[in-house]
């Protein structure tokens, strides 16, 4: 979304514009390359965290159909069957849309619900995707849903300061 | 605070339509996942190339960043085990004197198996090895049991092999790139392997759980049921996993089934034997040449 060039907008290069919302949310994927061969599913979904934190903090910083690349490249990386994170994804932030044309004002508080429904449907949405109901992994689902809550905060912060980064850049 | 109306586009028209358009892709997003996803589940090694290409660059990530935390990580080790090392010596010498023992009676038994089977005149294919290879990484945010282990097509690994640790059955190899391989583990939820009892050979299935167990069920009900410390290894039934890995040891009795920990454990696993198909499928039937 670009807005019409001010006067007393700040002089920054674009490349840095898209390149640090981008970047971050790649790397936020790549979490999954980390040496560690897990039992369970441990590891917080880093990369939707992230891309949801600069949705929701920074609106403008990427397109309305950022969701499409972003969990194409997650699913190449997570293990999850291909297509689930862009579906997935896409369907959670369309419904961060609609339901951001409603709110009248905005808080954290508001924005941690917000990043609550996203991840955990995302999260569950997948579980069903990937393994058959009878699996035993609901509890440890949940736990990490909770994890991956509890998480959001500290990737509000990251944004945040990556967002100041990107204003200087 | 006020709401970040930044999405509004005011009275611009090439702004509303921009805007419009990106509503327009991103619902087809959804659609497009939809198929993408349909495909993969149909057809599960549909995008295994694509996966292939970005193992190929993420796996010696993996493994350099596996390196440093290793190198790091090892050092209290050393320190405990310069301190350590006395005591363990006396106990070590001990448990050598202790099991010599059984190894005599091992070998007695092993080398009168070879001799039985030379009288019976039995064929039995080789179990090979084909690499070592480490295991650089691991699908830890998914629901699903995959790890990725940094050999491929290049150094002879194949979809269909059969990896064990050096405590036991790892999984298999379910799709081969270039320099690595995506392993389903034993513990995955879509996992089931034929095993064995190692005490009498009963028979059973042992599936993942998804929670890093296993759960065991009899083939046959008048066998009896697993009960805790049995020891499973593979049968070899099926032609993936050759007889006698170690899979796991049962450790809590169910109403039909049986819980089991695998003997090799995820997470202290780095290196792995990726191993011949024990029994290789028969190839295609050769094609008529004749007019």
């Amino acid at each position: 979304m670009s807005r019409p060039p001010s006067a007393f907008a700040p002089q920054t290069s674009p490349t840095g514009q898209w390149l640090i919302p981008v970047g971050s949310v790649m790397a936020g994927s790549l979490v999954t390359v980390i040496p560690f061969i897990a039992t369970f599913p441990v590891l917080p979904p880093f990369g939707l965290m992230i891309l949801l934190g600069w949705r929701l903090m920074r609106p403008e910083a990427l397109r309305v159909w950022a969701p499409i690349p972003f969990g194409l490249f997650d699913d190449l990386v997570s293990g999850q069957p291909l297509g689930s994170a862009v579906m997935l994804w896409s369907m959670a932030f369309l419904a961060i849309d609609m339901l951001d044309q409603r709110l009248v004002a905005r808080d954290f508080w508001q924005d941690w619900v917000l990043a609550t429904g996203a991840i955990a449907f995302a999260l569950i949405g997948g579980r069903l995707i990937a393994t058959g109901i009878e699996a035993h992994v609901d509890t440890l689902l949940l736990f990490q849903v909770i994890v991956a809550v509890l998480l959001y905060p500290f990737i509000a912060r990251l944004i945040a300061w990556l967002d100041l980064k990107r204003s200087r850049a | 605070m006020a709401s970040p109306r930044n999405r509004r586009p005011g009275y611009s028209r090439r702004a509303q339509y921009s805007l419009f358009i990106g509503y327009v892709i991103a619902i087809a997003g959804v659609l497009v996942g939809a198929i993408l996803l349909l495909i993969s589940k149909l057809d599960p090694p549909a995008f295994s190339a694509l996966r292939a290409g970005t193992a190929e660059v993420t796996a010696p990530v993996s493994w350099g960043v596996g390196s440093v935390v290793r190198g790091i990580g090892s050092i209290p080790g050393w320190i405990g085990s310069y301190f350590g090392v006395h005591g363990e010596n006396a106990r070590l010498k001990e448990q050598v004197q202790r099991q010599e023992q059984v190894l005599l009676k091992a070998r007695a038994i092993a080398y009168e198996n070879i001799r039985l089977k030379k009288l019976l005149n039995m064929r039995e294919p080789a179990i090979e090895d084909i690499i070592n290879a480490r295991l650089v990484s691991s699908s830890a945010s998914s629901t699903r049991r995959y790890a990725l282990v940094y050999a491929g097509i290049a150094q002879g690994v194949h979809a269909g092999m059969p990896v064990r640790g050096p405590d036991g059955l790892v999984g298999r190899v379910i799709e081969a790139g270039p320099d690595t391989a995506r392993v389903l583990m034993i513990i995955d939820p879509e996992s089931v392997i034929p095993v064995r009892r190692l005490k009498d050979g009963a028979p059973g299935f042992a599936a993942g759980r998804g929670d890093g167990l296993l759960e065991v069920r009899p083939i046959a009900m008048t066998t009896g049921q697993f009960a805790p410390g049995d020891i499973l290894v593979t049968s070899g039934t099926g032609g993936i996993f050759p007889p006698n890995v170690p899979v796991a040891k049962v450790t809590e009795r169910g109403r039909d089934s049986a819980l089991a920990m695998p003997l090799a454990r995820p997470d202290a696993l780095d290196f792995a034997t990726v191993m011949k198909t024990y029994l290789p499928p028969p190839p295609p039937p050769a094609p008529d040449t004749r007019p």
